[in-house]
This record gives structure tokens, sequence and C-alpha cells, in this order.
């Protein structure tokens, strides 16, 4: 990445909205960040096209009152974000601006404002000694940000291998401190801070290897760990009308994940549910670490009010903060909602420059760009051994709830689990409204993660897992046969079939998002509750008429849920279990 | 609108089309208003020295050596108490026979609050009616449409909670209204007393339509107004807001745009956003509370008006007529408050969800015993209760002519609980079932 020497200059030519025409006095690169004068406020700029001498760019912000003449400034580098200690906890802006460092109640066009802290001191501790040798990615150094770990690395820009010529002592220093001086392999000498820039358009790739993820991320949300589990490193998405709970289960996610990091891309969606984050997420304590929620937690909003063109850098601004974190051998969780804003903005632009539009108005590489996305989560074996990853999970509004439309469409190629939020589901008040059946998880399948759930969860847990599936499905299917038959039309047995799968649905996928005890379970009681749903599947009981079976199969569920609400192992939760089992032993058959 | 002094007077457009006139000018600003032939027009494209304004009225009759004057400024409006207890029209000139306001003036959708300085709306606005206070309660801040079919009474029940709703102020921004509706909001505003906290901006069907793009706007600016230097609960009404969109389907065709799904323009998320996103709590007490109608043609949510203003607001109002009790209700299945969780249970009393959810799962119960019913199947016991729980249940509570406190709504459904069912069946938590089951149900 080369710096042009001499600032290309330019004027303003013409405007539509925030695509600007700009006339230009030298070269441009494609991508390449411009500032455009508008009397004195800056309004920051991308080149997304260039025609002769005329360089097209979207702008980041209102063009309101903007002339042509108006003067332009390039800046010899795409997009970046600026990478250090500081990061977590932090509220940025999709072009990283810090929202907290913001005058006044309304956002104010061409403020910028640092990311990082340049004042604060951090604690180091070098980790590198004079004479090692490193690669892009190598870790100097160590302060603590935090809770966490945070590497000072060579940075990602570098090529090639850097000796290690001085390191500096532990204590405290900047962030723009010099803490080590390296050289490379011409020997020339290169200063190192604690920060580095990188483009977000570009992945980082300062890893060894991405095997295939083998490992359970555990989320507490017990349709996803039990039934469709979520490998560390994999990517999902969850597409659903409005209205089924797609952003109450991200927020479950992120509230509940077992990820060392959290970042949440809020892209295009409304600014409460941010809101929502900002106030509740300081409170709120980590049930793994005793911390703050916040502690952990990194997040981007671009509200859908917010400049539409700075939406698609929210989402690599979001990718490329998560793969700064990867390198530093932390498990990060990414969610992204919704995509299908960015998708959107993707959309009004291809439409502004004229350009051929693919289905539903959407530019024709669409699914590449969404595909390209997605592949720069996973598990990663960094140079040094360690070990990183990214979990990324989107979630995407269909048009119309129709999940043939070009955004879900594509996004179903590139993602690897897909959580199917039914409508029905979300009007029977059946939360999460994950349809079981419907949704898959690829990872399920891997013989890498089969190994894993026997070894960690239960030997027989792959097989459980297909039998609790079995049940649902036919329970589906009976009940259908009782809607047109009627109820006194099928054989008891077939009502006693159809109830265990309502015991299914009801204990193991349905939860409580907004109980304290029910939002989340651990393994081991996903284990234990799922072990006892299909004790009573495999339970025979003795009834007379259909209409016990639903009295009946309705106190069992009543009792279980119960359980579910009780924290775990508590005397009311295993006073309920004790009630359970003299309720199953009542109706049991001899 | 008058022109100052020295200002540069064009003379020869170069194009007209239905919504647009071209000419050559030099030094103009993005999105600045004009005056074409004495109708107000705004920028939206340059050129090099081409410039294209949108006339907000119509092109019919305009010359090609007609005045043009360009007024350096984006539309604005003039905000100050006086506004309260006015009617205007969509540029904010009065139509309601009183000499036009003097205030300070205000550039209409401008920027966004930075979200960081919004507070989590958490103030429950009670309207008597148990459909929403119980079952979708509303909050400030908060945004939410009623999804209506064009011949449901959405026009009054959106009036009957603006009188209702404890708010400083009521903003009604009304596009493409009837004169009709028009007159029907003015004379219960005025009977109720409540005029001089209300501020109209009306388009109706006799302006032409390009110009309701301006109304919500014009609304908001005010709202802001008295939300951010006043500090007061603002609650704005916005009818019909696909009357709007399909303004801006107009504009964007004449500009020749590509349409993206059902011949909106592509942009139509981030316009409908940029308005609904101006509800906000702020920490000082101010905020904006929208409600909006949007017309469904024949129920389907899924055209893109409809859809695109789902995924924006939070939640939305469904009214269907119940014909079991011959009365409007707020349908509790389609309805839904995404921010009632941030105030039911805490703000209300602490039974509220549980109660809400067994209620309505109840009710979904005796929706299924009445599809039987009409199959011919034999109806169980249970059954038959849902069904008479049902009908007791839209009567007492989903009615939207029921007019009670929130904690009377509570005891009403837990006596419905107690009349119907037993205990296990209403499945709720047991502090809740000891404390509130009604004593003469106790055996149940």
């Amino acid at each position: 990445m080369e710096k042009i020497n001499k600032m290309t200059k330019g004027t303003v030519a013409g405007i539509i909205a925030n695509l600007v025409f700009v006339e230009v006095d030298g070269p441009v690169q494609q991508n390449e960040i411009c500032y455009i004068d508008l009397e004195g406020t800056k309004l920051m700029a991308e080149v997304i096209k260039i025609n002769g001498t005329q360089a097209y760019v979207q702008v980041f912000e209102s063009t309101r009152g903007l002339k042509v003449n108006h003067t332009v400034e390039f800046t010899g580098h795409m997009l970046e974000v600026t990478l250090g200690p500081g990061i977590l906890s932090k509220n940025y802006d999709g072009l990283q601006n810090d929202l907290d460092k913001m005058d006044g109640v309304f956002l104010k066009r061409g403020e910028h404002t640092n990311p990082l802290e340049d004042e604060k001191k951090w604690g180091f501790k070098p980790l590198a000694k004079a004479g090692d040798v490193l690669e892009a990615g190598g870790w100097i150094g160590e302060v603590k940000e935090n809770w966490m770990p945070h590497k000072i690395m060579i940075p990602f820009k570098f090529k090639g291998k850097y000796t290690i010529k001085s390191v500096a002592d532990a204590g405290e220093y900047t962030i723009l401190d010099e803490i080590a001086v390296v050289t490379d392999e011409k020997g020339k000498e290169i200063n190192l801070t604690m920060t580095q820039k990188w483009p977000v358009k570009l992945a980082i790739k300062a890893y060894k290897e991405k095997p295939r993820p083998f490992k359970l991320l555990e989320t507490g949300v017990r349709v996803i760990d039990t039934l469709n589990p979520i490998a560390e490193g994999g990517t999902g998405f969850i597409p659903g009308p409005f209205g089924t709970g797609k952003t109450v289960l991200q927020h479950a996610l992120s509230k509940q994940a077992d990820a060392d990091m959290i970042i949440v891309a809020a892209c295009g969606e409304r600014a409460n549910e941010v809101v929502e984050i900002f106030t509740e997420f300081p409170e709120l304590d980590d049930p793994r670490t005793g911390r703050k929620l916040m502690e952990r937690t990194t997040i981007i909003a671009n509200t859908s009010n917010m400049p539409v063109a700075a939406r698609e850098a929210s989402v690599y601004t979001a990718m490329t903060l998560a793969e700064y974190y990867r390198a530093m051998g932390l498990k990060v969780l990414l969610l992204a909602d919704s995509t299908s804003r960015w998708a959107q903005a993707l959309r009004e632009m291809s439409n502004r420059m004229e350009e051929l539009p693919g289905q539903d108005a959407f530019p024709m590489d669409l699914p590449a760009i969404i595909s390209n996305f997605y592949s720069r989560a996973g598990f990663t074996y960094l140079n040094n051994g360690e070990s990183g990853s990214i979990t990324f999970i989107g979630t995407v509004s269909p048009a119309g709830g129709n999940l043939k439309e070009p955004v879900t469409e594509s996004t179903k190629k590139a993602a690897r689990c897909f959580y199917a939020l039914s409508q029905a589901r979300a009007d029977s008040k059946r939360y999460p409204a994950i349809d079981a059946l419907e949704s898959y998880s690829k990872y399920a399948e891997y013989p890498e993660l089969q190994d894993y759930f026997r070894k960690n969860i239960d030997p027989e847990w792959p097989e459980k897992i297909t039998l609790a599936r079995d049940i649902l499905i036919r329970s589906r299917e009976v009940s259908e046969q009782i809607n047109i038959l009627g109820d006194d039309g099928v054989p008891v047995e077939y009502h006693e079939r159809f109830w265990k799968g309502e015991v299914m649905d009801f204990i193991i996928c349905q939860q409580d998002a907004f109980d304290k005890v029910d939002c989340s379970a651990s393994l081991k009681r996903q284990k234990e509750m799922l072990n006892k749903v299909l004790g009573i599947y495999h339970t025979n009981f003795t009834f007379e008429s259909f209409e016990e079976v639903g009295t009946y199969f309705k106190r069992v569920i009543n009792n279980m849920k119960q359980m579910n609400y009780a924290i775990y192992e508590s005397d009311s939760y295993l006073e309920k279990e004790k009630e359970l089992n003299s309720i199953i032993e009542e109706r049991k058959t001899a | 609108m008058e022109t100052k002094a020295f200002q540069k007077i064009y003379t020869k457009i170069t194009q007209i089309t239905k919504a647009t006139c071209s000419l050559k000018a030099t030094g103009i600003g993005y999105e600045e208003m004009a005056i074409v032939h004495g109708r107000l027009a705004q920028v939206v494209k340059i050129m090099g020295e081409d410039v294209t304004l949108q006339i907000f009225s119509g092109t019919e009759g305009i010359p090609t050596n007609a005045e043009v004057v360009f007024l350096g400024r984006p539309p604005v409006l003039k905000v100050g108490e006086e506004l309260s207890g006015r009617f205007f029209d969509a540029y904010g000139d009065p139509i309601d026979g009183r000499p036009a306001i003097e205030g300070e003036e205000r550039q209409i959708g401008g920027p966004s609050v930075n979200p960081v300085r919004r507070k989590q709306p958490s103030e429950f606005i009670p309207t008597g009616i148990a459909g929403i206070d119980l079952n979708n309660a509303l909050v400030t801040g908060q945004k939410i449409p009623f999804f209506a079919d064009p011949d449901q009474p959405y026009n009054e029940v959106m009036a009957m909670v603006a009188l209702r709703a404890d708010a400083d102020k009521i903003i009604l921004g009304g596009m493409g209204l009837t004169n009709d509706d028009y007159l029907y909001y003015k004379h219960v505003f005025e009977n109720a007393g409540a005029l001089d906290r209300i501020i109209s901006f009306v388009n109706t069907t006799e302006n032409p339509p390009v110009e309701r793009i301006l109304v919500p706007d014009m609304a908001l600016t005010a709202a802001e107004y008295f939300a951010v230097d006043k500090k007061q609960k603002v609650l704005v009404l916005l009818t019909d807001m696909t009357l709007y969109a399909d303004a801006l389907s107009i504009v964007s065709n004449r500009m020749d745009q590509i349409p993206s799904k059902d011949s909106m323009p592509g942009s139509l998320y981030s316009d409908l956003a940029k308005i609904y996103e101006k509800a906000v709590q702020f920490p000082d007490g101010g905020s904006i509370t929208i409600i909006a109608v949007t017309t469904l043609s024949g129920g389907d949510i899924t055209h893109a008006i409809p859809d695109n203003t789902g995924y924006i607001t939070e939640g939305q109002l469904f009214l269907r007529k119940d014909t079991d009790i011959g009365k409007v209700v707020v349908d509790p299945f389609r309805s839904l408050s995404r921010l009632k969780q941030l105030v039911i249970g805490t703000k209300t009393r602490a039974d509220h969800p549980q109660v809400m959810n067994a209620a309505i799962r109840l009710y979904a119960d005796a929706a299924n015993a009445k599809t039987k019913q009409e199959n011919g199947f034999d109806l169980t016991d249970y059954d038959e209760r849902t069904l008479n729980f049902a009908k007791d249940y839209s009567t007492k509570l989903l009615a939207i002519d029921v007019n009670i406190e929130v904690d009377q709504m509570l005891e009403t459904s837990w006596t419905l609980f107690g009349e119907h069912f037993s205990k296990i069946e209403v499945g709720i938590k047991q502090e809740f079932v000891d404390k509130h089951w009604p004593k003469e149900n106790e055996v149940k």
C-alpha cells in the first residue's frame, strides 16, 4: 500500500443525493477516501467509480447545501480503522468515530472523533525480546484492557520477517509512545507504537491456518445448543419476518454466548435497540467472569437514520475489529443486525450510478459480496501456535417475509447454520420462534464436532439429537392428522405421540428470554432436561380417552416449565423434579 | 415567502417534466429551495451548471420563461410557542385564517440524534384501551403504526388515543387526509378543549400529492422544538404513511429511478426510517412518540410499504372487527409492541406479563376450538370453556370502547381465568396465582 506522494485534489462537478461527481487533478485509487470541503465542514466520502478525470464518490453524510466547485482533498488510502488498546466497551459509529466524544444531542456533519485515547496510560508487559523474529501479527507485548490481555503486535501491513531490536520495559505507556524497534529483512529500522491502521475492506490474514470448526460455541439457548448447534468459528444467519424476535435472539446471544469478546454491529436498525445495549450491558453481569457485560463488548452503531453509505462501512469495520482481536488468540463473537440493510445501501447506490440491476434491483455482485464477507469469520491457528476465532451470526430481514429474495438466498449459500424464525410460532407466542425442524446446522454433521459432543457432553449425544428431532417431526405429522380427522377420529396413542412432541417443544425449544433464570441454560442443564424429555418419550402411559392425554401432559409441561424457571439444583428445582417423577409414576404402564 | 433584494432572477428553463424543471444556474446548494413561477421547488440534482428542481405542486402551466428565484436555504419551519393550537399546510403556512407566526427558522429534516445521547424509553403511556395497555403497552419514545384496511376506523382510534394519552403536545401530520377526516380531527380536538396543545400540519386530497413529502418533516421539526428546547412530552400522529410513500414513488418515477419491489423507490426503507427514527426519549424528560397509520390493501402486510415499516417501527397494531361481539377490537395475535417489556411488570403490576401471555394463549386455544367447531368436530369441555372465555375477553377487555385503568384490566383477567379455568390450565407462576386467583374459585 504505497502512499501517493503528492495528494490529489479535486472539485465538485455534480450532486445527486449522496453520490457526488468530482473532477480530479491527479491519480486516485478505487475506494480511496476523500474529504469534501463544504464551507469549512469536511464531509468524508469514498471513491466508488472512476471515469476519466471524474471520480464518483459516495458521501458518508448529508450533502445538503453542497455546491459545484467546492474543493475535495484525497487522502491516498482506503477506509481504515485504528487498532490498539481502548476499543473494548466503546460505542462507535460505522466509521469508527467514538460516539461518546461527540458534542451535543444531534450528530453534526463532518465531526470526526478519535477512536482511542491518546493520553491514557496502559500497563505494558513485554512478551518478545531482542533478537526474536516475528511476522505481521506476532506478539510483542501485552496490556490489560479491562480484564483481557490485549496483545501488541507487529502491524498487519508489514510483509516478511522482522527482527526485534528492542522492546520497552514493563511499565506505563500511552498508545503513542514507542514500545519497540524492529528491523526488516533489509535491515531498516522501524519504530512501533501500540496502534496500527488497517483498511476495512481487506481481510487480515495474519494466521497460519484455518481448520474446519471442531468445537461447540455455547449460547445458552436450548434450541440452538441442543438441536442446531453452532461451532466456534462458525457462521450462521437468522432470517425472519419482522416481529418474530430476531433482535431479542441476537441480544440473548450477545449476553450469554461463551465468548471472550462480543462485537455488535447494529447496521441500519432501530436506534432504541442499540440504546437497550448501551443501557443494559454496563449493568448486566457476565455469568462467566462476574464482570459487567459491557467490559467485553464493543458496539458499532449505524442505525437506520444514520447516513446510508456508512452502513456498508459499519459491517466491515466490525469485522476488522473482530479480526484484530482474533489475532490476539481470543474467541470473538460478531453479531450483525441486519445484513439486509447493508444490501439495501448497496442497492441505493447502484441505482444512483444507473448500473443495470439484478433481481429486485439489487446489484449483480451481491452474492459475491456476501459470501466474501462471511468467509472472513473462522477458527484460526496463529503463527505462534495459539488459536483464535470469529463466530459470525448475521440477521437477514427478508422483504415480505419471503425467503426466496436475493439477500436471503445469497446468505444461505454462505452461512453454515440457518435459524429459521417462524411467523406461526411467533403468533402463538412460542418463543424463541426458531422452527427447530426448518432450521439446520451443518456443523452437527461434522465428524469433528460429533466427536466433541461424545467426549464433552454425552457418548450418545448425536443419536439423542436425531431422536429429539424425530419426535418433533412425528408430533407435527400426528397433529396434522388430528386436525383433519378430529380428536376422536384417531387412536388415543396418536394423542400421546402428539403430546410427547409438545413436551419437547415447550421444555426444550421454548425458552423465556426475559426470565432471569430461564434465559440461559448451561450445557449440563440442557443435557439433563433433554434426558428427562427423552425419558418421558420412552415411557409407556395408560390412558382411557384422548381428553385424559391432553390434561395429563399439560400437568407434565407445567411442572417441567417450573423447573426451567427455577435455579438449577435449587430446593424448588429438586422439589419440582420429585413432583415430576411422581406425576410420571401415576400413569406409567406397569 | 418573499424574495429579497439583489436576488438573481433566472428566466430560462431548459427542460420541463411533470414534476421537475431544469435550468442553468451557478452557486446553487444541494436541497436548496427555489420559487418557480410562484411555486415552491427544491434542488434535487446538480450536474455542472444544470440544476434540476422538483416542483411540489406540479409543473402544469409553467412556461419556459418563468421566473425562477433561489432562496439560498433548505426548507425551514418557523418554530415557537405560538405554534400551539394552529393549523398549517405542508409548507408550514397557516391555513386557519390567522396570521403567520413569528419565530426562529429551523431547517426541516435535520440531523439524527446521537444514539449515545438517547435514553432507553421507560415511561408507560396509558390509553385506557386494554388491547393496547394490557397486551401492547406503549412507551414514550416509541414509534408504532396502526396497520389498517381503509374501511377501519383508524382515524377515530388515533384521535381517541391522542386525547387520552398523557402528552404535553400533540402534533398531527395529515397526508392525503380527506377533507372530511381533516374536519373530524379538528372537531374532536376542539370539542375536547385540547386545541391549545395540538398543532396540525395538513395536506388534504385537495392539495397536490407531492407536497405530502414535506408533512412528516414539518411535524417532526415542530416536535423536536418542543421535545428538545422545551423538554416536553410530544406525541406525533402521522396519517396516512401509505399515501406519503406513494408520493415518494411518484417522485422517483418522474426522476427515472429504477423501481424496486412494488414500484417503490429503492430507498424506501431509509426514507421511512429517517421519519420514524425521530421518535426518541431524551434523558432530561423530553420525548417524541410517533403513532402512525399505514393503510393496507386487502390486509396484505407483505407489500413493500407495510413490510419496510414493520422493520423500522417498534411493533404494529391491528384493528379487527370481532363478529362474535359486533365490536372493533385490537387484534391480540397480530399486534405487537416491542417496547412493552420495558414497562410491563415494572411500571405496572408484577403479574402483568404472565397474565397477558396466559390470556392470549387461552384466546388462541379458543380460535383453535372455533376452527374445530366450524369443521364439524365435537368440542371438548375445555374447548367450550375457551370459547366462553374468548367472548368475555373480547367484550370486557379487547373492545376499543372499553376505557379502564391497567390494574382493573388485570383484575378483570384474573376474574375471567377463575370463572372459566383451573389454575393448571392457566399455567401462571405459582406466586402470582397465590396472590391474585379469585377467592370464589379457590377450589379449581
